[in-house]
């Protein structure tokens, strides 16, 4: 018997992959023998993270998620998957009386909108193996309120309930949906916003096991993504150093 | 935008403090209703209104409204 918690002979598709925990999880993936195919928006920054992956045979392809005539082309030309980590998503910063037509659009577009009509099409074209796995990257902000993040909050609100529906269509092929809840992991998403250092070492004290790194992250990922998890479905996984504890 | 203009939006994101109370010489940390979602707020008051992207750090940095002022005009 192989490894339960190894990824070897598996492809698997990494969205958001040009930075933080996409980049983290396709590197980690890889190092667990998946055969990975990696997209983002910047493909400078794409490349960033082809350049770090072991192993070969891994295939990059710049993307706007948010593009669907690419994404037509795009799943079209792929090859059958076994995982899918769903790591696109942008945050933003605004409180309530600041929401707009616009700015809603764009936080629901790219966090959840783009993964729904990415699955939708995935599944149509019959490109997820029997076995295979979804994984969403959700937020411990689903539950755990912040000010100014309410428009972020419910588009990860939205993520949870879609992989809990996705789970129960998708049983019958035995492919696997589950969510990942992170708590705060330093990354560039965050570290170019308004935080500063001191309100990082505010927020680094309610962390009963201080900040996370990607790598955290990325291995929760990998255990939804391999057989080990066959049987865990429609769940949602926090990690997230104990900060939801109090 | 002039700076009266702009004591005038900094004083309309609070709820319980009367506006008229907000001059360019208000030390604006002092003002009991001032808090995380008060900076949040003129952060965002100042995307929208003047298009200048402001830090947690340029509110901290900053004394006084007319302070915040003059770091936006000058980024």
């Amino acid at each position: 018997m192989g490894n339960p918690f190894s990824l070897q002979g598996k492809t698997v598709l990494v969205t958001g992959a040009s930075s933080g925990l996409g980049a983290s999880t396709a590197i980690e993936c890889s190092k667990v023998g998946a055969t990975l195919i990696i997209t983002g928006r910047n493909s400078e920054r794409l490349n960033d993270t082809f350049e770090q992956l072991e192993g070969k045979d891994h295939i990059q392809i710049p993307l706007d998620l948010l593009n669907m005539t690419n994404l037509d082309e795009f799943v079209k030309n792929l090859s059958t998957l076994d995982g899918i980590a769903l790591c696109a998503g942008i945050t933003k910063t605004i409180p309530v009386k600041f929401i707009s037509a616009d700015n809603i659009d764009e936080i629901f577009q790219t966090n959840i909108f783009s993964s729904m009509q990415l699955i939708q099409k995935l599944l149509k074209q019959k490109k997820i193996n029997k076995g295979g796995s979804i994984v969403f990257i959700s937020s411990i902000s689903t539950s755990y309120a912040d000010k100014g993040n309410a428009v972020y909050a419910a588009s990860k609100g939205a993520m949870n309930s879609f992989s809990k529906v996705v789970a129960l269509e998708l049983s019958g092929q035995k492919i696997t949906s589950n969510c990942i809840q992170p708590g705060f992991v330093p990354s560039r998403m965050l570290i170019d916003g308004i935080v500063t250092e001191e309100q990082l070492e505010e927020e680094r004290k309610k962390y009963p096991l201080g900040f996370g790194e990607p790598s955290d992250i990325a291995n929760g990922i990998i255990y939804l993504l391999s057989d080990a998890a066959k049987w865990v479905t429609g769940s949602v996984l926090t990690i997230d150093g104990g900060v939801t504890l109090r | 935008m002039e700076l009266n203009e702009f004591v005038q939006n900094f004083g309309q994101e609070f709820d319980e403090t009367p506006i008229d109370i907000f001059t360019p010489e208000t030390v604006f940390k002092d003002i009991e209703e001032w808090g995380s979602l008060t900076a949040l707020s003129i952060i965002a008051m100042v995307d929208e209104t003047m298009e200048a992207r402001i830090t947690g750090a340029d509110i901290r940095s900053s004394d006084t409204i007319q302070d915040l002022y003059i770091k936006i005009i000058s980024k």
